[in-house]
């Protein structure tokens, strides 16, 4: 047992948090917020130099080679600083289940244009069903000589209105078990036929509905094998939503730590609102529920990162970070007051995130139905 | 970063857990369906048998240095061996002796009272009980009235403690007393061991909501201490007892006894069957559980870091964590509870009966456990704590 971190990744940290700090400031999330394509491409550039978006990819496609847990150092920044942009749906969504799936020409072609920073990635799974299950996977994929042709409707797909390259998850065969059956593409997202629509969402995080219509894919694109990829969706799955729950740890952080300096500086009364104990309560509370999440967070994700089995922990991790994050920046609207609630302030910002967050790769609801089953129950 | 145990630690830990289970082939009828039944007189009697068999094989104080009977223990494998114990409902090591005073006489007591009051504590032949709280001092336990005078080689104690868990089986007790009442507050108290049998001590029982006994009255009528049972020096007692208090709070045990309710729970659910159909058939019922599993997940995960902490020798920096992992604890075991007597439905409140379901264990946890989130630092006091350290809030109470 050894629950510090690296120098290395203290380093990252340090590094992640610095460069966050000065090259996204609030005025900039605000205005990406409001922005069409939904990120920065020169912030986006100078994340790539950084290496950041190779972080995990091996050496021999341009990336650091760096291990899942480094990642989530990197994510938690992020998070913290609500960095928005698509970062996620290019690295956790796409660039691991190509690595850990891809063919070595696959590889080839896709992973260094990811560590470069020269494609946006995303991973087009959900459909109007809104469901993870492999059930919701109804978007057919028919083989015709050397292309298959997709034709359905993706919903809740983050970025795919500026996205490169999309990995489609399609139904190309019906059997009663819904977990065969699913094959993954990675399809152009110029290609003919495909049709995004960016929804308005609390958290402004550009989830698109993507309609394909005919659309052509060569079967060298083929992610994994025919009517097998279902176990790739789920490992993808499971490090997804690890990968939201650093971010959502950072989220809670920094509502903690704004929060917590409001307190000292705003005066009633004749004194700071921070000598009144009903509100050191509510914030005691938000540190109980920080640091529950941020242990199992960094264990779960360990497990994640090691390739142990972990489903349950998992599952556990995302249950209890959803309920973490929302009720931290639910105290931390009531503890700054009214101004809390306006759209200036940086408060509301967290607090949309949270449900956006929590909304994401499985709700809590959602979890513990996988802790239950994981139980026998 | 690494949650794994070596292989040297997970063969330790099969060790404890294989030992545990042997140790419960012994318990008594009724064993584990609440915490007062530890203190009755069967439950005490396997209690005491049972911690003679551990010292017997040099487990009862492991973390102790050899000298003592301990094997230096760090505080990871601690951590496995009372996750094993609690795990399995094996009689927790006296916390007073064992855990409190124990550590305390080893960070400030003399050679002589160590060679005194060690040893009988790591062979379980002598308990201790806890003097601190009285009526009129609880959280604010520094403004204590209980008087010791001194007399030449003694010191003259008159005064009454409350909420003594276990004063009516210990043989001795660690106590604070007010030795300079000029002083109002912490700077006048004086950290005393007595012995229980000393003349002047009585015993009252303080009998539980739900009819079992734990907690006791004791009341000092002129008691002779001698000055040689003084712990550090006269009016200096409050800063031992903030030492003594480290000890009591990394909250592992607890989750593992949280760990194995649930795990039973979970597995009644799977086996009791209401109108043709589980209790685990019904989505109310799967989530409620899951979702006590999923708590019992984020508990665990702060215990571990609050051990590592601990690990390491940040008790200082870790103290607002330990308060947070103690307030989180008890609240859960609280929602456990609760949650438990309501999967059970009207069944939830029997105790004792051929209807009982679980041993009636889940009514009497129900009323049990309010005294978990008020006794060793309430709730509130915790949630000070962090506040204070580990927000840097001003203290205005």
């Amino acid at each position: 047992m050894n629950l510090d971190f690296t120098e290395e990744q203290e380093m990252l940290r340090t590094s992640a948090r610095d460069f966050l700090t000065t090259e996204c400031p609030k005025t900039l999330v605000r205005e990406i917020e409001e922005d069409e394509k939904g990120y920065s491409p020169e912030l986006w550039q100078k994340m790539a130099e950084l290496g950041w978006m190779g972080l995990v990819i091996p050496d021999e496609y341009d990336g650091m080679g760096m291990e899942f847990f480094d990642l989530i150092i990197l994510l938690e920044e992020m998070g913290r600083n609500i960095l928005p942009g698509p970062f996620f749906s290019t690295v956790v969504l796409s660039a691991m289940p190509i690595i850990a799936a891809g063919t070595d020409e696959q590889k080839k072609e896709f992973l260094p244009k990811i560590s470069d920073g020269e494609a946006i990635f995303t991973m087009a799974l959900t459909e109007p069903s809104a469901t993870y299950e492999p059930s919701g996977v109804a978007l057919k994929a028919e083989a015709q000589g050397d292309n298959f042709v997709l034709n359905g409707t993706k919903l809740f797909v983050e970025n795919a209105h500026i996205a490169d390259y999309m990995i489609v998850v399609t139904r190309t065969k019906d059997v009663a078990s819904p977990e065969d059956g699913i094959t993954l593409f990675i399809v152009d997202g110029k290609s003919s036929g495909i049709k995004t629509e960016v929804m308005p969402t609390i958290g402004a995080d550009k989830l698109c509905e993507v309609v394909f219509n005919n659309v052509t894919v060569p079967k060298n694109n083929m992610l994994g094998e025919l009517d097998k990829g279902w176990p790739i969706v789920a490992k993808t799955l499971e490090q997804a939503a690890m990968a939201k729950c650093a971010e959502m740890l950072g989220g809670c952080e920094a509502t903690l730590d704004m929060t917590t300096e409001y307190s000292k500086e705003r005066v009633q009364y004749g004194r700071p609102i921070s000598s009144f104990q009903v509100l050191q309560h509510y914030m005691a509370n938000m540190l109980i529920y920080l640091e529950t999440a941020r242990n199992l967070i960094y264990e779960a994700a360990w497990m994640v990162s090691e390739g142990m089995p972990c489903t349950q922990l998992v599952a556990a991790a995302k249950g209890w970070t959803n309920e973490a994050y929302k009720f931290i920046t639910e105290r931390g609207v009531q503890i700054h007051g009214a101004i809390g609630t306006t759209r200036d302030h940086d408060m509301g910002l967290y607090y949309r995130q949270a449900l956006a967050a929590d909304l994401a790769f499985g709700n809590t609801d959602f979890q513990r139905e996988v802790v239950a089953r994981e139980l026998g129950l | 970063m690494d949650f794994e145990f070596t292989p040297e630690q997970l063969a330790l830990k099969k060790e404890f857990e294989d030992y545990a289970i042997e140790l419960m082939k012994d318990a008594p009828p009724g064993w584990g369906t609440s915490l007062e039944f530890q203190y009755s007189e069967i439950g005490w009697d396997f209690t005491k048998r049972t911690h003679k068999k551990i010292a017997g094989k040099g487990w009862l104080v492991r973390p102790w240095p050899k000298e003592y009977g301990g094997v230096d223990a760090p505080i990871v494998e601690q951590l496995m061996f009372n996750m094993a114990m609690g795990y399995h409902r094996v009689p927790a090591a006296d916390v007073f002796g064992v855990g409190m005073i124990g550590p305390t006489l080893l960070a400030v007591g003399t050679d002589e009272q160590r060679k005194e009051h060690l040893p009988p504590i790591a062979r379980a032949e002598i308990y201790w009980c806890q003097g601190w709280s009285e009526p009129n001092s609880g959280s604010d336990l520094a403004s204590l009235v209980t008087r010791a005078v001194r007399s030449g080689d003694e010191y003259i104690v008159n005064g009454q403690k409350t909420w003594t868990t276990n004063a009516h089986n210990a043989d001795w007790t660690f106590m604070l007393a007010r030795t300079n009442p000029e002083e109002k507050r912490s700077r006048g108290l004086t950290f005393l061991l007595a012995d229980m049998k000393s003349p002047g001590i009585t015993v009252r029982p303080l009998v539980g909501m739900n009819g079992e006994h734990f907690f006791n009255e004791v009341y000092f009528d002129d008691v002779h201490v001698p000055v040689r049972n003084r712990l550090g020096e006269e009016n200096q007692g409050w800063a031992i007892t903030r030492a003594t208090m480290n000890f009591e709070r990394s909250g592992i045990g607890g989750l593992a006894e949280a760990q194995r309710s649930v795990d039973d729970l979970v597995e009644a659910c799977k086996q009791i069957k209401w109108n043709g159909k589980t209790l685990a058939g019904n989505p109310f019922v799967r989530h409620r559980l899951a979702q006590l599993m999923i708590e019992i997940e984020a508990g665990n995960a702060l215990a571990y870091r609050v051990a590592w902490s601990q690990e390491k020798g940040d008790f200082l920096q870790s103290a607002h964590l330990a308060s947070a992992s103690k307030v989180y604890g008890t609240e859960l075991a609280q929602r456990i509870a609760n949650t438990a007597c309501q999967i059970f439905g009207l069944y939830g409140q029997v105790s004792n009966s051929k209807w009982a379901v679980m041993d009636g264990r889940w009514q009497g946890d129900y009323q049990f456990i309010p005294g978990t989130n008020i006794y060793a630092g309430s709730s509130e006091v915790q949630r000070n704590i962090i506040a204070t350290a580990g927000l840097g809030m001003p203290r205005t109470w």
